[in-house]
């Protein structure tokens, strides 16, 4: 079997088992959804802040959910690797003629495909609920693919601390984390508007801050070469960063002796 | 209420707090989400109070650890549940109920619990706020008024989820005890006070009863107390009909065999 077909094979597995289990479904789906709809709703008298960007803060706040939804399916994914560790799965595997960068991949192609649907999801309830991109339908393009970028990026991530720790637990105990590094973003008002010091550095240095504003600036700016230059940027290198670490765990699991 | 019945209580409170002092996993959550969400609420969002028509006199941070506190109460109510559910899925509830004389006093053990693994957030949550500057204008009446309407809704929850978990008896009823608790918090007035909200969250906000808590908490904690007795009678009618929801769940725990 070539790579290619290991990698399609691997990917099919991970799509289909996170469609078997509801929960790994709804949440990623109704929560994000549940908070864009109570945040926006309850900060829209922030746009009366002067300086503040926009006059609608659901378009503001619309890009909270495709980061939201790209840290579940992370989480979703990395469990899903380190309940294969647990099982001994991928001791199975080590068996085969497997190639373990098709292992990767094919676990990514399974979040990145997770990653696209969610995306579709969020932009359609953006789309019906009103909000209307500055960028247009190229936009809305560019909008899908980073928010894909974005998942594959965690999804990294998610299996190199599935691959390093072999623990589901370690796997959830991630998503805290994260979550509170979108938190600790610039996720509720733009950076120049925070007026805490302490709050507004800590934004500055969280990559989440750059991510939100890239996905956000396709919705209320336009097209801000800058924003998205660093959107994809930071997306890639916690990709590229989690990869080659992800690559270095699997080669420590996968020792076929 | 008999001494067995106490006996019984204190005993299932003991083993749970000694569950949950001991075992970092059980605890940190419970204390650290409250903290954080009071230092991503009242830091990032501190420039709302310079919104016109926000118009609360003690600052955001004194308006969001009202927020803070009512929720890290409802919430250490929840996680209790996570419990009950815990120890019915292992099978020590069976043998808990088989050896409870008075079998009431296992309800009003977790929700001692629950009131006991609270105390040690509401603690470090006032202790980081004071420590932060937060500017409180109330006196003592008012103060211990805001943490007895915060322990009736930490016994609400704790009533809630113990409820639920009696009845369904497993883990994976975590969202069911948990999303209800967190839709009726977050469809109250969390970021600006009820007068700025409108659309479709003022309409749900003027009738959700933690709204009417959530205003007199603020209203104590600045000193100038409004609505407290209504807000009181909505936590005290909240946690009676829970009360007796929970009560209800362990008959139903008893009917399936749990027993």
């Amino acid at each position: 079997m070539s790579t290619l077909a290991q990698v399609g094979q691997i990917a099919r597995r991970s799509v289909l088992r996170t469609a078997r289990q509801p929960a790994n479904i709804i949440f990623p789906f109704v929560f994000p959804t549940a908070l864009l709809a109570v945040s926006s709703a309850g900060l829209s008298p922030a746009t009366k802040i002067p300086g503040f960007p926009t006059d609608s803060y659901l378009a503001f706040f619309v890009a909270f959910p495709f980061i939201q939804g790209a840290l579940f399916a992370t989480m979703n994914a990395g469990t899903d690797l380190a309940r294969d560790i647990q099982t001994g799965f991928l001791n199975r595997l080590a068996l085969t003629p497997l190639r373990g960068v098709a292992l990767i991949a094919g676990q990514l192609a399974g979040i990145a495909a997770m990653g696209f649907v969610q995306s579709l999801y969020y932009l359609a309830v953006a789309l019906i609920i009103g909000v209307r991109l500055e960028t247009g339908v190229t936009g809305a393009v560019v909008l899908i693919v980073l928010a894909t970028a974005i998942a594959i990026a965690f999804g990294a991530l998610g299996a190199f601390f599935a691959l390093r720790t072999g623990s589901g637990e370690a796997v959830q105990g991630l998503f805290p984390l994260l979550f509170v590094g979108l938190f600790l973003s610039s996720m509720n008002l733009p950076r120049n508007l925070i007026e805490t010091d302490w709050f507004r550095i800590v934004a500055t240095f969280n990559p989440i801050s750059y991510l939100i504003e890239g996905l956000r600036s396709l919705i209320i700016a336009g097209w801000d070469w800058q924003a998205l230059a660093l959107a994809f940027g930071f997306a890639a290198a916690i990709a590229i960063a989690s990869l080659a670490a992800a690559t270095w765990a699997l080669s420590l699991r996968l020792t076929r002796t | 209420m008999s001494k067995q019945f106490w006996s019984v209580a204190f005993a299932v409170a003991w083993r749970v707090l000694h569950n949950v002092f001991t075992t970092p996993s059980l605890f940190l959550p419970g204390l650290i989400f409250p903290l954080f969400f009071f230092t991503a609420f009242a830091g990032g969002l501190s420039r709302i109070d310079n919104i016109p028509g926000f118009d609360f006199p003690n600052g955001y941070t004194a308006f969001q650890f009202v927020f803070v506190l009512l929720q890290s109460a409802a919430f250490g109510g929840v996680f209790t549940g996570f419990g009950v559910a815990r120890d019915f899925e292992y099978g020590f509830a069976r043998r808990l109920m088989l050896a409870a004389p008075k079998r009431g006093g296992i309800v009003a053990g977790y929700a001692l619990a629950a009131t006991g693994r609270w105390a040690v957030t509401a603690v470090v949550l006032i202790v980081v706020a004071l420590a932060v500057g937060m500017n409180v204008g109330g006196g003592g009446v008012d103060l211990v008024a805001l943490y007895t309407l915060a322990l009736i809704v930490n016994l609400t929850g704790a009533f809630w989820a113990t409820g639920v978990a009696m009845r369904l008896r497993t883990v994976q009823a975590g969202p069911v005890m948990q999303l209800p608790v967190f839709l009726i918090l977050f469809f109250a007035p969390v970021y600006v006070p009820l007068s700025l909200l409108d659309g479709w969250l003022h309409a749900v906000a003027s009738v959700n009863p933690a709204t009417a808590m959530l205003e007199a908490g603020r209203s104590l904690i600045a000193g100038s107390p409004e609505h407290v007795s209504l807000a009181f009678a909505v936590a005290l009618a909240m946690a009676s009909v829970l009360t007796v929801w929970a009560v209800r769940g362990l008959r139903n725990a008893e009917r399936a065999g749990a027993g």
